[in-house]
């Protein structure tokens, strides 16, 4: 089967502004997604449904911290880092945000410079994002050794509820793999870009189906999501 | 441009190649000045120091809350209007996106009252906690 073929916008009659237009954009028989190709709608739904997923997450873990008796364990001093003799609360996981942040910077960038057709900072730009991305990885597997060596498990910590284990190791488990997964696509990605696949539409090993310069975006809707995800687990779990 | 191709297979074939490429053109690309991503990560960059200060001077209790909700919303919307281009879509793909996750608030507020009740009946049980 060929790609779907596109609704043109400026083929259609004008649509009502609002929500009329909506309800006439949804209404039967056509394209509910007017002028966005099937690539980014199915990336979108599938974040919509990773959004439930750590919704879901975030829900048990607050539900979890109202319903303990025991205190919460102060997550100010606990991911606090001793460096140059004094505790600084928080130190670590602050620069993880922000380098999670100026990855996302350098891909929204990379998306740029692909719609550009600049294959060489396209994929520079991505692969910095991907090193970016293995920095973090790697600070929160400092993390997860640090707190497991202080005693931290699933069952029980040395500070408070019991809970608080099993609700970090979850939360920023899934995360972490998360932003494992988008590295490696990063790079496939890169390779793509840096080879000059969606240049003369070399078919994909997988799929068989052409490249655009669009996947750029679409990785890049993935690689956005994984940071948004992580300013929520960031306010929610280690702020609140 | 496959999108461009796969149009010409459709009902304008006898289209020229050269109008599909305009219009797919028009309706997939999203090209911004640079300056605007990094407004925004600046932008980001400030917000998340806020957010990280709010917890370095120990700011307690509802103005906590309150600050650490605002620049989480005004990051999570940056990131989400900007950077995923969510400002530049049709408004039927922004709601189909956007509302369903709002809708997780009601799963909270259940949530809340549920894990009150269950907190209520612990300490019933088990007396107010160690």
């Amino acid at each position: 089967m060929a790609e779907t073929t596109l609704t043109h916008t400026d083929r259609m009659a004008p649509r009502p502004a609002g929500w009329q237009g909506i309800a006439a954009d949804w209404a039967s028989d056509q394209r509910a997604f007017k002028n966005v190709s099937w690539g980014k709608a199915m990336m979108w739904i599938f974040l919509l449904s990773d959004t439930f997923i750590f919704g879901c997450f975030l829900l048990s873990y607050m539900t979890a911290r109202i319903s303990t008796r025991v205190p919460w364990p102060n997550p100010s001093e606990v991911f606090a880092l001793r460096i140059g003799g004094s505790e600084i609360p928080l130190i670590l996981i602050a620069i993880m945000t922000f380098v999670l942040i100026s990855s996302s910077g350098t891909m929204a960038m990379a998306v740029n410079f692909g719609y550009r057709r600049d294959r060489r900072k396209t994929a520079i730009l991505m692969l910095l994002t991907a090193a970016l991305g293995a920095t973090f990885v790697g600070m929160q597997a400092f993390e997860w050794t640090k707190l497991i060596t202080e005693g931290v498990r699933p069952w029980g910590n040395p500070w408070g509820a019991a809970q608080f284990g099993s609700c970090f190791f979850m939360i920023t488990g899934f995360h972490g793999t998360h932003v494992t997964i988008g590295v490696i696509f990063l790079i496939i990605v890169a390779r793509k870009v840096w080879r000059g696949d969606f240049d003369i539409g070399r078919p994909g090993f997988f799929t068989s189906r052409r490249g655009r310069y669009e996947n750029v975006e679409i990785m890049g809707l993935y690689w956005h999501f994984v940071d948004l995800v992580w300013v929520f687990i960031f306010a929610f779990f280690y702020l609140w | 441009m496959a999108e461009a191709t796969a149009n010409g297979l459709g009902q304008h074939a006898l289209h020229s190649t050269h109008d599909a490429v305009a219009a797919a053109k028009a309706d997939t690309h999203q090209e911004h000045p640079i300056k605007l991503y990094l407004v925004v990560w600046a932008w980001l960059f400030i917000l998340s120091t806020c957010s990280y200060l709010v917890d370095y001077f120990g700011i307690d209790g509802y103005l906590r809350w309150s600050l650490i909700l605002i620049f989480m919303m005004l990051k999570a919307g940056l990131i989400v209007a900007v950077f995923m281009h969510m400002a530049w879509e049709r408004l039927a793909m922004m709601y189909a996106i956007i509302l369903p996750p709002i809708l997780v608030l009601v799963f909270v507020t259940m949530m809340v009252f549920e894990a009150d009740y269950t907190l209520l009946t612990r300490i019933a049980f088990f007396g107010p906690g160690p």
